[in-house]
């Protein structure tokens, strides 16, 4: 039995404690998602930042258990919602800040925005706003590292409304099929902008698409750090050693509406309580604090050091130039040789 | 100095680049056991082996898409579409990635990637499989569209194409894989971006791409005979166009037909016929005439088809109305 699910229709309470050291990496980690996205919230309203933002709020648990069983020289290949993602990759706070501005100091030099974040020096290889298209990219890239005969992982992730387009099927098929070390993640939130995953989806348990694929599939509680990290590492390690592909569902919810355009009014009040209820962050709080693992001082100085990244990073970003008009017309095409 | 057929020298080319450069290899349907749709492939599974020459399922979008990752951490990949009809299934990873990623992440990434596909209709195989849409690639900026009229240039541009770092969707048509022409022996790149006058003359210029070189230098012969002095232009590549090149031809014969097999509506020679004008205007003795594909999806019957695709007789009629 290849596949397995390990997370009901409700997700547990955080699960497995590691050592206090990992554990507080990862609430450190999942604060700076939390408090950067609230500050783009707060920017996007006052009209700093343009375009279409989502945000991660409420998939800090997904993003940190998935991002951190990544080695630096692996690949990280996501969609659109991709703050979170970049920064627990090692893109700079203040780069992403600095590319939802605008400023040719972003991370995309001011041309991707919130949807196309990018940094290859840390190997996040990009945001995708076009639904699904970075699949067959990332196996792609996969495809490289079999070609190549080294040992890196590329992870794709997208949300679940992804799995119902031709190239979640090609990609998976073709991982399969050829052996390429890639893990998909695909963060089920439950709903694609405001269509809940049952109306879009004739299977809502995404895991159990993989089947078709003879692929190694689970589904996890995304709101689960230590769980997700640990499915995750499973599947890294799958695809490291024997360029096994896996698709490792992470049910999460995002707290706010699909885009900061969205009042979400297609979800219920209790819904929505009942998940806030199992805020990622403050169950991995609670859970480390019941084990006599953290106290409150030590959230005090998380949040403090916290906030001074988030206040540096939008005093970076409005303090860099935007883009030079000269800049318009740069890198459309790579200046190659006889051209 | 050898005499190929347009499939040979595009076999050449990947054979060389191949040998030349261990990051390149190719991945399509039925590339490899099969030999290619059009053999363009045939041989280079047995020399190359499965990993440099990759067989695919039947799933265009993922075709490309694996093109572009691999592309994107510094390999060369070569893709072939069996025809620009299916590319169509592939269109999100060309334009809205391969097209795209470089400007939009900030000029941190390259895309050195070909996607080789042939055109055109001319075989009975209907309005689904018989269409010229390589005007849809070179609408898009970022990426490069080339399209060779003849064996040499097929070799030259395919192997400047394989070198270069961009994206770069490679037209073939598929009336021209058997046809004929000279290749020199030893290294053959044929510049991208750059117009060929094949034919001078001084009544008139003819511009053109791909098979309709063929049709165009067929009328230009009888048009002789007729004592009309043709000069034919090949654009050889879509994006960027060559617009010097056709302008200076225009300028000196004053006159101008655009022929294309595809529909002229927005297409190729709508583009050519615009920026002549804007280059010319005060060169031109006659308005500026456009030859292309019947405004109709392609049909079946033998006779229908054949009246869909222009020919000389049509470029015959044309230019001897403008120069009369």
């Amino acid at each position: 039995m290849k596949q397995r699910s390990q997370a009901s229709a409700q997700p547990r309470a955080v699960s497995l404690p590691l050592d206090k050291e990992t554990l507080l990496h990862f609430l450190n980690k999942m604060i700076l998602i939390r408090r950067v996205e609230e500050k783009v919230a707060e920017i996007y309203t006052r009209a700093k930042a343009g375009g279409f933002v989502h945000l991660n709020i409420g998939e800090e648990a997904a993003i940190v258990g998935a991002a951190s069983s990544l080695a630096d020289r692996d690949y990280l290949f996501t969609s659109y919602r991709d703050h979170g993602w970049a920064l627990v990759k090692g893109v700079a706070p203040r780069a992403v800040m600095a590319e939802l501005y605008g400023k040719a100091t972003g991370c995309s030099k001011g041309r991707g925005g919130s949807m196309h974040l990018f940094d290859s020096k840390v190997r996040f290889m990009g945001g995708y706003a076009i639904v699904g298209g970075m699949i067959p990219i990332a196996t792609g890239t996969a495809l490289a590292v079999t070609y190549r005969g080294t040992d890196e992982v590329a992870m794709c992730v997208f949300g679940e409304g992804a799995t119902n387009i031709g190239s979640f099927h090609e990609g998976l098929n073709v991982a399969k099929l050829w052996q390429l070390p890639v893990v998909f993640v695909c963060t089920n939130n439950l709903y694609g902008m405001g269509t809940a995953v049952r109306r879009a989806s004739s299977v809502s348990e995404i895991y159990r698409k993989a089947c078709a694929y003879d692929m190694v599939a689970e589904r996890i509680d995304g709101m689960d750090v230590v769980a997700t990290r640990d499915a995750c590492l499973r599947a890294v390690e799958r695809a490291r050693k024997d360029h096994e592909p896996s698709l490792v569902e992470l049910v999460t919810y995002r707290f706010r509406g699909h885009s900061m355009a969205d009042p979400a009014r297609y979800r219920t009040d209790d819904e929505v309580r009942w998940w806030r209820e199992r805020d990622p962050i403050s169950s991995l709080e609670q859970k480390m604090k019941d084990s006599g693992m953290l106290t409150q001082q030590e959230i005090d100085d998380i949040e403090a050091a916290v906030s001074r990244v988030v206040t540096e990073s939008v005093q970076y970003a409005e303090s860099s130039p935007a883009p030079g008009l000269d800049d318009l017309y740069k890198d459309v095409y790579v200046q190659s040789e006889g051209q | 100095m050898a005499v190929i057929t347009y499939r040979e020298a595009l076999n050449q080319a990947l054979r060389e680049e191949m040998r030349r450069d261990s990051n390149v290899f190719l991945m399509g349907e039925d590339i490899g056991v099969f030999e290619g749709a059009y053999k363009v492939t045939a041989g280079l599974l047995a020399e190359f082996g499965e990993k440099r020459v990759r067989d695919t399922p039947i799933a265009e979008e993922e075709i490309v898409g694996l093109g572009v990752g691999a592309a994107m951490v510094g390999l060369r990949p070569v893709v072939e579409m069996m025809t620009i009809n299916f590319s169509l299934l592939a269109a999100d990873q060309i334009v809205n990635h391969a097209a795209k990623l470089r400007y939009m992440f900030g000029g941190a990434v390259k895309i050195p990637m070909v996607v080789r596909m042939p055109e055109g209709g001319g075989h009975q195989l209907a309005a689904s499989h018989s269409q010229s849409l390589a005007v849809w690639y070179a609408h898009i900026p970022g990426l490069i569209v080339v399209a060779p009229s003849t064996p040499l240039d097929a070799k030259g541009l395919l192997k400047t194409a394989i070198r270069d770092d961009n994206p770069i969707v490679f037209v073939e048509n598929e009336t021209l894989y058997n046809t004929r022409g000279e290749v020199p022996d030893g290294e053959v790149l044929t510049p991208i971006g750059k117009a060929e006058i094949t034919r001078k003359g001084d009544d008139i210029t003819i511009i053109t791409h791909s098979r309709m070189l063929l049709v165009a230098m067929t009328a230009a012969k009888q048009l002789e005979e007729k004592g009309i002095s043709v000069e034919v232009v090949d654009l050889r590549t879509l994006r960027p166009l060559d617009k010097q090149t056709v302008a200076d031809s225009v300028r000196k014969t004053t006159r101008a037909v655009v022929l294309e097999e595809g529909w002229p509506t927005y297409g190729v020679s709508a583009e050519v016929a615009a920026f002549v004008q804007e280059m010319a205007f005060d060169y031109l003795d006659a308005p500026i005439r456009r030859i292309g594909g019947a405004e109709v999806p392609m049909p079946y019957a033998k006779n229908l088809e054949k009246a869909a695709i222009p020919d000389d007789q049509a470029v015959i009629a044309a230019v001897t109305k403008m120069v009369a």
